[in-house]
This record gives structure tokens, sequence and C-alpha cells, in this order.
């Protein structure tokens, strides 16, 4: 708004705290409940201000060793898995949808627009819709409990493709031509000139599928058994044990914080290419 | 150095019964270090013609050679050609040195070679100090200018420019006009240009190619295709304002167009007669246009005179003479020029 209006003012800036408190309040408890012994954590009311075990709550979390209920798996090594996974997800969908985008950009095959719909099409399909049968082929593959079942079937990504291919319809021809004229042939003119220009657009995508990977419940939930693959978002929840043993929420909430970490990183560090990628067309 | 031949060449877009044909069957013999332009309205099929000149479209029909060679199945960077896009096309992620460079470097020429190169073009078009800058922190002007430094670098056979100075505004256009004519002075390179403007056409051509539908209506330099327009589409398309094209002047054979131009009207006491029916004042000189008084359809004449003669008032009517040897005639039916009058 350009207008000045002082009550204005206060009530968008009221609905804006207020909006900020909803968000901010559930992560504070969370802080607050890593930073106490499970005693404390589980006494009504609970502490509203930070305690004094923040240290050794995360310490615990990072090397898995604890007394509690539910699963004792190291945070450190599901950060490890967690971070290869998102990392691979990403990068490979970026890849991958690069590749494809300019395969459907640049150049006449038969089929072409077919093969377009077929991946738009899948825009529509979440991963959820396929599970069943993506689980039968990873595990007729072998691949349950490794890296390439965590990540491969999550990377042919439709958005990305769709997101690069609009991009690359915006490149003018004369850029082409161009460098036809200058003698670059295909790939030669992808690595010079698209995924450079693509840069902005790369980083965009990269903050939004680390985040997607890194919270990847449901697939890793199937494909992982074994505690040593087990990624920190899955760990969470396996240190919930059910019924009547006692769960260390302390713990619980130093691994939430944990997860939380990096994805934030991510966003905060790439912010501002993040938001150039997505509104920016810089030609 | 080289020539450029083009010997019937066609262009059709779509295959078998449903081509569109653009264009017609050209032919023309342009010789070596010669500067031609090549003009025509929106559409006719000019830019389509430099374009498969550069390999950039491919060739229906006929044959272009440069140099002597045969180009229709060669890439655009194995004919030894150098283009100047209308939008300039500079890489925008990439300086002006690299923008100049890249071509070299793909061509895998030395380090060495080629910053003598760039930095030699760079002086001539006095980019030196703008090397390390991105084409977006650049003028208009200076991209131009980069993307002809682009063209220079490549010590190409042939320069083909496509409308490289439409987004320049009139007075940078003038001035770039100029270091066009003066580059090719210095380099000698072939070069064939594409515009729709006129004035571009009759400035910078030693030969120019006038182009209508498709079709290459003449062939000549700037003087022929102005004294001795070989169509009615040519006498009306060159010259600003155009040539009149009467169907009924006075004196005439039946089915043949008398034109004179505007410039070669004379106001007398006696002659055609003409009603006027609007003066434009243009500083040095004026236009009147007039309705023919006898003419069946009433045709427009526009007569230019100069600023020493007393404006004529509207709806008066008035004389004019056509200076002797001034008359083109043409063919009612083809549009093409009459020789023997």
């Amino acid at each position: 708004m350009v207008e000045r209006r002082p009550w204005l003012d206060r009530l968008s800036h009221a609905i804006l705290i207020l909006g900020v408190l909803v968000v901010a309040f559930p992560v504070y408890i969370t802080f607050v409940a890593s930073t106490h012994t499970a005693q404390e954590v589980v006494q009504v009311p609970m502490p509203l201000l930070p305690g004094s075990h923040m240290l050794d709550n995360f310490a615990t979390a990072l090397s898995g060793r604890r007394e509690g209920s539910g699963s004792h798996a190291s945070v450190g090594r599901m950060m490890v898995v967690s971070l290869v996974t998102a990392l691979v997800i990403a990068l490979g969908k970026i890849a991958i949808s690069l590749l494809s985008a300019f395969a459907l950009v640049y150049f006449r095959f038969p089929f072409r627009m077919a093969f377009f719909w077929a991946i738009f099409v899948t825009l529509m399909l979440p991963v959820e819709v396929r599970i069943g049968p993506t689980y039968k082929v990873v595990a007729d593959l072998g691949m349950l409990n490794s890296y390439a079942g965590l990540t491969v079937p999550l990377i042919a990504s439709a958005t990305a493709t769709f997101l690069f291919r609009q991009f690359f319809l915006t490149v003018p021809d004369e850029l082409v031509e161009a460098a036809r004229v200058d003698g670059a042939g295909p790939m030669r003119f992808f690595k010079d000139i698209l995924v450079p220009l693509s840069a902005t657009s790369m980083a965009a995508l990269f903050v939004i599928q680390f985040i997607y990977g890194w919270n990847q419940y449901l697939w890793p939930l199937l494909v992982t058994t074994e505690e040593n693959m087990y990624p920190v978002v899955i760990g969470i929840k396996q240190m919930i044990s059910g019924g009547d043993a006692q769960t260390e929420w302390n713990i619980v909430m130093a691994t939430a914080m944990l997860a939380m970490l990096p994805p934030a990183l991510v966003v905060m560090l790439m912010q501002k290419w993040f938001v150039k990628g997505l509104v920016d067309t810089e030609k | 150095m080289a020539s450029i031949e083009l010997k019937n060449v066609v262009k059709r877009y779509g295959k078998g019964k449903s081509a569109n044909p653009v264009i017609h069957g050209v032919s023309a013999h342009i010789t070596d270090g010669e500067f031609v332009v090549i003009v025509g309205p929106s559409g006719c099929g000019k830019s389509t013609l430099l374009r498969m000149v550069a390999g950039l479209e491919e060739i229906s029909g006929g044959e272009i050679s440069i140099g002597g060679r045969v180009v229709n199945d060669l890439e655009p960077s194995e004919r030894d050609i150098a283009m100047v896009f209308q939008n300039y096309a500079l890489y925008p992620h990439m300086s002006v040195f690299d923008n100049m460079a890249y071509g070299l470097k793909i061509a895998k020429i030395p380090r060495e070679d080629i910053q003598v190169r760039v930095d030699k073009a760079a002086k001539i078009l006095e980019l030196g100090p703008y090397l390390q800058r991105k084409p977006r922190e650049l003028s208009g002007g200076q991209r131009q200018r980069v993307a002809m430094g682009r063209a220079i670098v490549r010590q190409p056979q042939v320069f083909l420019f496509d409308e490289p100075l439409s987004n320049l505004d009139a007075k940078l256009r003038a001035q770039t006009r100029l270091e066009i004519q003066k580059l090719h002075r210095e380099l000698g390179i072939t070069s064939l240009f594409v515009t729709h403007d006129q004035v571009e056409a009759m400035t910078l051509a030693q030969r120019m190619i006038v182009m209508n539908g498709g079709v290459m209506e003449q062939f000549g330099t700037p003087l022929e295709v102005y004294t001795r327009p070989a169509t009615t589409f040519v006498a009306s398309f060159i010259g600003s304002p155009p040539m009149n094209l009467l169907k009924e002047a006075p004196l005439a054979l039946a089915g043949v167009i008398t034109g004179i131009r505007p410039e070669h009207l004379d106001i007398t006491p006696t002659g055609w007669a003409l009603r006027v029916e609007a003066v434009e004042m243009l500083g040095a000189e004026r236009l009147v246009y007039g309705r023919r008084v006898h003419g069946k359809d009433d045709e427009m004449v526009i007569v230019r005179t100069d600023e020493s003669q007393v404006p004529p008032a509207l709806g008066e009517t008035i004389h004019v003479t056509p200076r002797p040897h001034k008359l083109h005639t043409f063919d009612a039916s083809t549009g093409m020029r009459l020789e023997a009058l």
C-alpha cells in the first residue's frame, strides 16, 4: 500500500505479528523443550523459558547414546543420510529436468509433443499414488535400505522439467542462431549459454527440491528398515514410542531442532538467489 | 573475400501441396567486396533470403554459393560468414570480450590470437573501455557495436546484417550508418544488409535488391533504382514521397501507367490542372496534394515545391507541368517498365 493511513499500518502490523506468533510459537516450544530434562518437559505446566540442559540433550541426540525407549539410532548418522538424500534428489532433479527440457525445446524428434504431454501428465500424479508399484520395482531391484532406493524414484520431476521448458522458451531464438553462427554445437550451446542463463532458476529449484527431499516421510518409511539408513524425519517418528513407555521428549525435540536446521540454512543462505530465480527474467 | 551467387533460390514452408512458397526463385550475383542492400516492405522475404545465405533457414530449391563453394548443405559456422542480428543476440552472461571471443574459442584459435583480434576490433569500434562489461551495462549503440565486433573478429568472407539499425534512435542510426560505411571501406568485406528503410538502403548500398512478395523486383545501383525503376512497385517504394503513378495521364496511351516523381513537377501557368486538397510543410520543402480535375478516377498527385514559392491555398486549382524526360512509363497489366518512350 502506498497510502499513508496510520491505523491501517497498525492493523496490518497486528495481523502480521499474529501470523508470526502462530508460526513461531510451536518452534519456540520445540526449542524450549529441547533445553530441559525429560522430567521437566512432562511437568504441567510446561516451562516456557529455556532451561540449562541444551548441550546435553543435543549431544545425546546426535550420538544416540541414551536410556529411554524407542529407537536408539544416532541422529548424527540420520542427518548424514538425510543430507545425502536431499542433495542427490535436488541435484538429480535439476540435472535430469534441465536435459529433458533442453531436448523438448531445442530438438525436433518424432512424438516430441507426446513426450511433453507424458511428462506433463505425471505432474498430476504425486508419489503417493504410484507408491505400491514403485515399491515393488525398487524391492525387486534390491534397492531397499540404500541411497539409490531413497533417491532414484523421487528424482524424475515433471515440475522442474516444465519450469525449465518455460524458461528455455523465453530465451530469444536469435541467441540460438548467434551460437550456431559462432559454431557452437547443441551440447556446447547447452553448456556455455543455457546453463549459465538458467543459474537463477536452478538455484530457486534447488531450494525447493532440497526441502522436498529433506522432508520426505512416506517413501523412506517404506524403503528403509534398518536404523542406519533412517533419514532424520523418520528418526523422530521412531523415537516416539507408543503405549505406556516413556518418551524422552527433550531428546525428540532436540532432534526436531536439528532436523529443522539444514532446510532453514539452505533457505537463508540462498534466499537472494531464490527470489531472483522466481522473479527475475534476466535476458 | 568472396562473391555470393544466388541461383534461382526458392523457399517454401511446409511440404507437398500445402507448401507455402515465400521466395519465388531469386537469382543474383554479388561480386567480391560489394555492399549490397536487400530492401522491401515487411513480409517480402528479405530476411528469409538473408537467413538462407547464413544457413539459418533451409534452402528449398536453387543454389547458393559463397566464394565459388556451394553452401546449401553447410552449417552456418562452416560458411565463413558472420551475422549481425536485429536484437544483437549478445550472450547476456558473458562480458563484451567473451562475447566477441566466443566463436574464436570454439574454433580453437590460440588465446594470444584471440586477444589480438578482439583488441583490434575493439579499437576500430571504440569499445576498449567496455571489454569487461556485461551487455546489460551498455547502451543500445554500444551493444550494436559489440554485435558488429563479434562479426569482425571472425574475419569472415561475408558479413550479413539483419536490420541492425532498427533498434537505434534516429540520430544514432545516421551515425552508425556512416560507421558501417567506413568499416566496409576499411575491411572491404562482401556485405549483405537487410533493411525496410529505403533511406538506409539508398545511402549504404553500392547495389540494392528491391524485393516484394518473395520476388526480386530490381537489382541495381541506388541511382539506377531511383532513376529507372524496373516496376511500378519499385517506383512507389523507393523515394519519399512516392512516385505519382497515373493510369490516365494526359497524352498517355491506353494500358500504360505514367509515373512522375513529385520533385519533377513544376507549378506553371498552364498544364495539368489539380485541385489542391492538402499542403504539408516540411521545412525546406513542402508537399502539395492535388486531385486531377480532368482525370476519370480523380487520381491524387503529389507535387514537391521548395519554400521560395508561395504555397497554394486549399481548394485552389493549380497547373503543373512535368519536367522533360522525367516521365516513366509502365505496362498497366504487368507493372513492368516500358523502355521505348
